[in-house]
């Protein structure tokens, strides 16, 4: 019997094995360590910190992230001051008013980031006829999503020869299908940094990304917190079960 | 029900119901002193945690339906309010998308106790018939619920889905405008999976009561396929599987703990926190993981059947995909006929346990070509030709291996009893 278990255990293992399928033609990003990896992995505060920057000076030109709200980002270890201080810096339409018009205001903590465009067809329009997608999942989105987003924004390269790019396209090694529209978007120095964290786009990348998972799974310390203690408390239920049920079996065997 | 004996409680008000609803008297004789066969191996447990799931599903999934919407302009957004603004909301949509997941692999180890001892054959089948039901109302009811947080996989894994009814000769088409509510899927369509999606699983759980109903008829089979014979044989149910089985689930639940706070995406799709979008097809469109050898066995036939050298088709390559998916699942309804081997336990047929092993690894690999693109190869080899091969030993073993078994296999001599087998056991 032993032995059909251990096919069935086996089965359960490889299952998921069998799902996960590379996206396209481009190699797998490599693995980066990430501070929020493994079983009690959590955000750096700091680099999240210096990620938001990077966003709000680079990536928010085009992409939006309106499932984040500036209250939520008390999670980054701002205070509601500085929360409020963020999101004056950011106008929203908001109304009708009394008399029926929209009308501009400063965003309070409540709102949400504002998107770049409009509509999707005003930011494919101004884009090459490729849409930005919005960053609020994007970690969760792909397959790998940390290493590839890294990998997305520190993989340009010399196209190949024989590749032909039409005006805004770029190549890019992890891209699926290597033909990207997104421009290489950030250069080394671009983003001041306020410590001495170097400011190289390898930094902002990694930095930018430890923002975007947070973004993209604002629940993750809880999850993995809460899962340490859920998992503590079972073992020792199932031990105690386990010991309960040897007595109650012991004068059958 | 009314008409048997009452046992007597000395507790008052318990007395005062049960002489009026025999209710205690029910639990006592089906759950308390419940005759069960002494020799159960943990395999037996699986019973216990699938109701645990079911219970664990339509729990979360109660409350999650009240905060959320179905609408395909708000669905996918709603699904993130739950993740980010409902208290408890990230811990509730994991229970219950991993716990479909945690569902299915209780309910196919389930199976697999059930073909490996036997446990379909005469008096049980109509208890398996009831089993193999309840499994395919899960599919439906799992694949329904996979459209509800409207992802790029949640429509296109529909669509292409759905689409599987239009083979059907003369009502196909109608049959898929009626599941859509229109002409593509849309609003109407997901409305009313929201609505099936609620409706199903009380329907499982009537089932599930039937099916369970039919075990207290004929008692359960045993790792030894011996009906048991006197009452050496047999524990009260309570405390020797009560205990058991809430063991077995404390066990289970840590497995499942895990992937929901540790991996809560592992078994699911990245392309699914992507909004549904009707002008982006996704590159691979790829079903939950327990659907995948199915899927490999829908797409296995890629030829038409027809009259050989002639153009006439009679069975399409779409229709003879579907037929072949729907026939896989059809084969275990009628399986206690297929395998009419007198012994029932595979511990006494070594041959019949062998193949049953490789079935499961056919249906292993099955489950690797469902979750590779349609182009893809092994070896060189298109792997389509592989998922054929694998479907035909799929069907090979139901329609021919089985039955050949059952004439042909000698098997080994039975012990004299559940009892005297476990008391060798026990002095090894």
């Amino acid at each position: 019997m032993k032995k059909h278990l251990l096919i069935l255990l086996s089965v359960l293992l490889v299952m998921p094995l069998g799902v996960a399928i590379a996206g396209g033609d481009a190699p797998e990003a490599e693995h980066q360590r990430w501070h929020f990896d493994g079983h009690f992995g959590t955000f750096d505060r700091a680099a999240q910190q210096r990620g938001l920057k990077v966003y709000r000076e680079v990536c928010a030109a085009c992409h939006g992230l309106k499932r984040i709200a500036f209250r939520n980002l008390e999670a980054l270890g701002y205070d509601e001051g500085q929360v409020k201080a963020i999101a004056g810096e950011y106008t929203v339409e908001d109304g009708p008013d009394d008399e029926g018009d929209m009308f501009e205001r400063p965003a309070r903590p409540s709102d949400r980031f504002p998107s770049p465009f409009a509509n999707e067809n005003q930011a494919k329009s101004a884009n090459n006829g490729a849409l930005p997608p919005d960053l609020s999942l994007i970690i969760k989105a792909r397959h790998h999503g940390p290493d590839y987003v890294y990998g997305l924004l520190t993989g340009y390269e010399e196209a190949p020869e024989g590749t032909t790019l039409l005006e805004g396209q770029h190549w890019n090694k992890y891209m699926p299908g290597h033909i990207i529209a997104m421009a290489p978007p950030v250069s080394d120095d671009q983003v001041t940094y306020e410590d001495e964290t170097p400011q190289t786009v390898e930094q902002y990348s990694k930095d930018v990304v430890e923002f975007l998972a947070w973004a993209s799974e604002p629940e993750l310390e809880e999850r993995k917190s809460t899962g340490i203690k859920v998992l503590i408390f079972l073992l020792a239920f199932a031990g105690i079960m386990y010991a309960i049920k040897k007595k109650i079996w012991a004068s059958v065997h | 029900m009314g008409s048997s004996e009452r046992t007597v409680f000395e507790n008052p008000v318990v007395e005062w119901i049960d002489s009026r609803l025999p209710v205690f008297t029910m639990m006592q004789k089906e759950y308390g002193v419940f005759p069960t066969p002494k020799n159960f191996n943990y395999l037996w447990n699986f019973g216990a945690i699938a109701m645990f799931m079911l219970v664990t599903m339509i729990v979360t999934g109660i409350v999650l339906a009240m905060h959320y919407t179905a609408d395909v302009t708000q669905s996918f957004d709603a699904v993130e309010r739950i993740m980010r603004d409902v208290n408890g909301g990230w811990l509730l949509r994991y229970m219950h998308s991993n716990g479909g997941s945690f569902f299915f692999i209780a309910v196919y180890i389930h199976i697999f106790r059930g073909m490996y001892y036997g446990s379909y054959k005469q008096p049980r089948e109509l208890l398996w018939i009831l089993g193999v039901v309840i499994f395919i109302l899960m599919m439906a009811t799992a694949f329904i619920g996979y459209v509800l947080p409207w992802g790029q996989m949640s429509l296109w894994g529909a669509t292409v889905i759905t689409n599987l009814f239009s083979a059907i000769p003369l009502v196909g088409d109608s049959i898929v405008t009626l599941l859509w509510g229109g002409f593509s899927v849309d609003n109407p369509t997901l409305t009313r999976f929201f609505a099936l999606h609620y409706l199903l699983p009380f329907v499982i759980f009537a089932v599930v009561f039937l099916h369970i109903w039919a075990l207290h008829v004929t008692g359960s089979n045993n790792p030894l396929g011996l009906e048991p014979k006197t009452e050496k044989d047999t524990l009260p149910f309570h405390p020797y599987y009560t205990m058991k089985d809430s063991f077995g689930v404390v066990v289970f639940l840590l497995l499942y703990a895990y992937v929901v706070f540790f991996a809560p995406n592992m078994l699911g799709h990245p392309d699914n926190y992507i909004p549904a979008n009707s002008l982006v097809t996704p590159a691979h469109i790829v079903p939950e993981w327990y659907f995948l050898p199915f899927y490999a066995m829908l797409r296995a036939i890629t030829f038409d059947i027809g009259i050989p050298f002639t153009d006439i088709v009679i069975i399409s390559a779409k229709l003879g995909g579907v037929i072949t998916m729907f026939g896989s699942l059809l084969l275990w309804l009628v399986l206690p006929w297929l395998d009419t081997h007198p012994l029932r336990s595979a511990r006494f047929r070594p041959l019949y346990k062998k193949l049953l092993i490789l079935l499961v690894l056919d249906f292993i690999f099955l489950g690797y070509v469902g979750s590779q693109a349609a182009d893809a190869t092994l070896l060189g080899i298109p792997l389509s030709v592989f998922g054929l091969i694998a479907t035909g030993l799929y069907f090979a073993y139901f329609i021919v291996i089985l039955p050949w078994l059952s004439k042909n296999e000698k098997g080994r001599e039975l012990p004299a009893s559940i009892h005297e087998a476990v008391l060798a056991k026990n002095k090894k």
